[in-house]
């Protein structure tokens, strides 16, 4: 299991799924509407770190954070 | 040095305690920047949401890119509300020469209000609105809505 975690503003309890890449937390968000607001600009983190491939491999325990756009200051 | 504060920050304290603690490390340039919530658009103040684990690896990122040219920095920034006129973010380099810390501070506080994983509220009648329309896609954002 893996748990998503919802940074700021998108305001949801932490979720968790079964998942082995990031590919496959998308396929599960994206047939979520009220991520449908979110999903094109949020950028994410697995374990603290920004990723840049759905490829992503994913281990049991391992968070993902969406992160929404920003603007501190 | 990285700190966060629960609501406004006490900026004289701190840009002082900054200047003491640097005061004999031979730096010839001290550039702070003080951010300060203005008064506009109806609002009562800003407030902060803050995801520190991400925002303490971005710092020590730039703590790394500065250490070559001789220079350090340090940042200040609250949580939670601000009301208009006091102040949420201060950021400053220290370098022997104006000419780093000048240029620093700018690259640093640009890249700050891009990439720092900070969310702004306006406080509007005791509401709290996310200013989703002056907020900045982090680089790399959309990953889960394409085919990358």
């Amino acid at each position: 299991m893996v748990t998503i975690e919802f940074l700021g503003p998108i305001g949801r309890p932490n979720l968790t799924m079964e998942a082995s890449t990031l590919r496959d937390v998308a396929e599960a968000l994206k047939q979520d509407d009220e991520m449908a607001q979110w999903i094109d600009s949020c950028a994410v983190a697995v374990n603290d770190t920004l990723v840049a491939s759905l490829d992503t491999l994913l281990s049991d325990g391992d968070k993902i954070s969406l992160l929404p756009p920003v603007c501190g200051g | 040095m990285l700190e966060l504060h629960d609501g406004a920050l006490n900026v004289p304290e701190i840009l002082t305690r900054w200047y003491a603690d640097e005061s004999t490390s031979n730096y010839g340039a001290y550039i702070p920047f003080v951010g300060t919530v203005r008064d506009e658009d109806g609002i009562e103040g800003l407030s902060f949401d803050v995801y520190e684990p991400i925002l303490n690896s971005w710092f020590n990122a730039w703590v790394a890119k500065a250490e070559p040219l001789g220079a350090i920095l340090k940042m200040a920034h609250s949580r939670g509300d601000v009301l208009v006129h006091e102040s949420s973010y201060i950021a400053a380099v220290f370098s022997p020469k104006r000419r780093v810390a000048l240029e620093t501070i700018e690259q640093f506080v640009e890249d700050f209000k891009a990439s720092a994983p900070i969310w702004k509220y306006d406080l509007r009648a005791g509401k709290r609105l996310y200013a989703r329309e002056r907020s900045m896609a982090i680089a790399g954002a959309g990953l889960l809505g394409s085919d990358q």
